[in-house]
C-alpha cells in the first residue's frame, strides 16, 4: 500500500479584492497525481506560489481537497472520522521553529503530541527520550526553546513529531528561517531519520542543494506536477528548471555551462567530487 | 531593557521547592499573600522574611535574579510609599513643611506597604521561578477542576494561559526588533509631550499585532497538526501526584500560618511606631 497517493487532487480558493468581495475562484493545486511509497524520500520542489505547501498541508488534513481524493496510509483525508488517523500518520514540520513550539521547556513540547494521543505517561517518557536522542538535542531537554538557535529549535520541533510515531514526516521548508549552519544540522537530522528509522520523508524547499539526496524530487508550478524523476535525472534539465524559476546548484550550474562550453561532461552532476572525477577523465 | 522583566521566566535547576507539585506551591503562595496583609507589627513580618529568606535559599535561585523581578513595579512601589506617607492625616505629625506632613501613623502605613507588596512579588516570583509555566497552569487546572462540573472552560483557559506566557518573551524580542526598525527609519519615541509619544507608538503596535495574529494563527495550525482536540482524552507527561516532600510542605506552610497568627497574638509589641 502507499503511503501516500493522490488522484486527480484539486484545491481552489476564493480570490478576494481589497473590499472582501470574490472575485474569482484560484486554483491552487490543480490535478495532481501522487505516488509516494513507504520509506521513500521524496523532495517537492517549486518557486513562492507553485502549491507546494497547499499540498504539504493536505498531507495533513490541515486542508481537505476540493476536487480528487488524497489517500494518507490508505485514508481518506476528508472523511472526518479519519482526521486523527491522518494527523498521527503524517507528521508535520512547519517554517517558522517559534510559532510551533507549544512549551516553555524542551522535553514537554516534544511530550505534547504523545500527550495529544492518549499515550500513557511512562510511555510518553521513553518517547521523549528516544526521539530526543534522535535528533541529537538530548542534553538540552531542560532548556527553555528561546534560548536555542533556530537549528536546535527545528531539531526540537522534528522530535516533537518523532515522538507520535508517524509513519511519515512532512516538512514543509524546514530551513528557510535558518542560517546555513542551522540547516545543515536540520537536514542531516532528517536524513538519519529517514536511514535508521525508516519514515517516510517528504521535504518541501526551495533550496535546490537540498534535494541533491533525495530518492525521488517532485517539481511543481502553478499547482501542477510539472517534473518528477531522480535527482540526476532533474538536474540535467538544467534550461528546464530555469524555465520554473528554480535555481540548480552551483556545481551543477558550472558542469552545465562547462558543457555548454564544448566540454565533454555528462549530464546532471550534483556533487563536487563528481565534477571534479569528471574533469580529471578528461586529462 | 526590554528583557529584563522576569516574572513568567523559568529558571532551571533542582531544588527541593523546584520539585514540589505546582498545586502546594500555588497554595503556599496564596497564604503567604493573605498572611503579609493580615500581619501588621514587625515581629510578623520579620517571620514572613525569615520565611522568605528561607524559601530562596532552598530554591537555589541566586538572590539578584528575584530583586530584578521587582524593577517593573518600581514606580508602582513610589506611589503607594509617597501617597501613604504624606496623604495619611491622622496620628502625631513627625515632620511637618508647608502643607506637606508627616505622621507617624502615615509612616507606619508607608513602610509596611512597601515590605507587603516588596515581599508580595518576591513570593510570587519565586513560584514562577520554580514552576515551569506548563506545571504552573497544570496546576491551576487541577485546583479548579471541579468548576467543570458548571461548564467553565478549565482547560481551555489553562492551555491558553500557558501558551501567552510562551509568547511573552517572543513578543518582547519582537518588540524590541520592530522599536530598532522604526528607529532606523527616522522614527522618534523619545521626544514630545505624553500625547505625541503615545501617536508615536502606532507604528510599533501596527506591525506587533499583525505578527502576534500570525503567530497565533501558525501556532493554532501546528497544534492541531499534533493532534491537539482539547482536554478530552488527553494524558499528562507530568501527571500532578503528592508526594511525601508535598505533604511536608503543607505541613510548613500550616507552621508558618500557626506562627503567624501566635506572633501576632503574643509578640505584638511595637518598635517604636512599628
Amino acid at each position: 500500500m502507499e503511503m501516500i497517493r493522490t488522484e486527480n487532487l484539486v484545491y481552489e480558493y476564493e480570490k478576494h479584492d481589497d473590499e472582501g468581495n470574490v472575485v474569482g475562484m484560484q486554483r491552487a493545486i490543480d490535478d495532481v497525481g501522487l505516488h509516494i511509497k513507504p520509506g521513500q524520500f521524496i523532495a517537492i520542489l517549486g518557486h513562492n506560489g507553485s502549491g507546494k505547501s497547499t499540498l504539504a498541508k493536505h498531507m495533513n488534513a490541515i486542508l481537505v481537497p476540493t476536487g480528487g481524493t488524497m489517500w494518507v496510509d490508505g485514508k481518506d483525508t476528508k472523511k472526518e472520522e479519519n482526521l486523527w488517523d491522518v494527523r498521527q500518520s503524517a507528521g508535520m514540520v512547519f517554517q517558522n521553529p517559534d510559532n510551533q513550539i507549544i512549551a516553555t521547556v524542551v522535553e514537554e513540547d516534544v511530550g505534547f503530541g504523545p500527550e495529544n494521543l492518549g499515550v500513557p505517561t511512562e510511555e510518553i517518557w521513553e518517547r521523549v527520550e528516544e526521539s530526543l536522542k534522535s535528533v541529537g538535542m538530548l542534553e538540552y531537554r531542560h532548556r527553555s526553546p528561546n534560548k536555542l538557535s533556530g537549528g536546535q529549535k527545528q531539531r526540537v520541533a522534528i522530535a516533537g513529531v518523532v515522538a507520535m510515531h508517524p509513519k511519515c514526516i512532512v516538512l514543509d521548508e524546514p530551513t528557510a528561517m535558518l542560517d546555513p549552519n542551522g540547516r545543515k544540522d536540520v537536514l542531516r537530522t532528517v536524513h538519519r531519520l529517514h536511514e535508521q528509522e525508516h519514515v517516510t520523508v517528504i521535504l518541501i524547499t526551495h533550496y535546490m542543494e537540498e534535494v541533491v539526496d533525495a530518492d525521488h524530487v517532485i517539481v511543481m508550478d502553478h499547482g501542477k506536477i510539472v517534473m518528477q524523476g531522480t535527482p540526476r535525472e532533474i538536474f540535467s534539465k538544467v534550461e528546464t528548471l530555469k524555465e520554473y524559476r528554480l535555481d540548480v546548484p552551483q556545481v551543477t550550474m558550472l558542469a552545465h555551462e562547462l558543457k555548454k562550453r564544448g566540454l565533454p561532461i555528462k549530464d546532471g552532476i550534483l556533487r563536487r567530487e563528481e565534477l571534479v572525477e569528471e574533469l580529471c577523465r578528461l586529462n | 531593557m526590554i528583557r529584563d522583566i522576569t516574572i513568567g521566566q523559568y529558571y532551571p535547576a533542582n531544588s527541593i521547592i523546584h520539585r514540589l507539585d505546582p498545586r502546594v506551591k500555588i497554595v503556599c503562595t496564596l497564604i503567604y499573600m493573605i498572611s503579609l496583609f493580615v500581619i501588621n507589627n514587625v515581629c510578623g513580618y520579620a517571620l514572613a522574611l525569615l520565611f522568605l529568606v528561607f524559601v530562596i535559599k532552598a530554591s537555589g535561585v541566586p538572590f539578584k535574579f528575584i530583586v530584578k523581578g521587582l524593577k517593573p513595579i518600581v514606580v508602582l512601589l513610589l506611589i503607594t510609599v509617597l501617597f501613604n506617607l504624606f496623604l495619611t492625616g491622622t496620628g502625631t505629625i513627625l515632620f511637618q513643611a508647608g502643607f506637606l506632613k508627616i505622621t507617624d501613623q502615615g509612616l507606619r502605613t508607608a513602610v509596611f506597604m512597601a515590605v507587603r507588596l516588596v515581599f508580595l512579588i518576591m513570593g510570587a516570583s519565586i513560584m514562577t521561578f520554580t514552576t515551569t509555566p506548563n506545571a504552573l497552569t497544570d496546576g491551576i487546572e487541577k485546583l479548579l477542576h471541579p468548576l467543570n462540573k458548571i461548564k467553565v472552560p478549565v482547560h481551555e483557559v489553562a492551555m491558553m494561559m500557558s501558551i501567552a506566557l510562551r509568547f511573552i518573551p517572543i513578543l518582547l524580542e519582537e518588540t524590541d526588533k520592530i522599536m530598532k526598525a522604526q528607529i532606523a527609519r527616522g522614527a522618534d519615541f523619545e521626544s514630545g509631550n505624553i500625547i505625541q509619544r503615545a501617536k508615536s507608538m502606532i507604528p510599533i503596535l501596527v506591525p506587533l499585532f499583525v505578527s502576534a495574529f500570525r503567530r497565533a494563527n501558525d501556532l493554532a495550525l501546528a497544534m492541531e497538526a499534533r493532534c491537539y482536540r482539547g482536554g478530552e482524552g488527553r494524558t499528562k507527561m507530568k501527571p500532578l501526584l503528592y508526594k511525601n516532600r508535598d505533604y511536608m510542605a503543607y505541613a510548613g506552610m500550616i507552621l508558618y500560618t500557626i506562627a503567624v497568627v501566635i506572633v501576632g497574638r503574643v509578640l505584638s509589641f511595637h518598635v517604636w511606631i512599628f
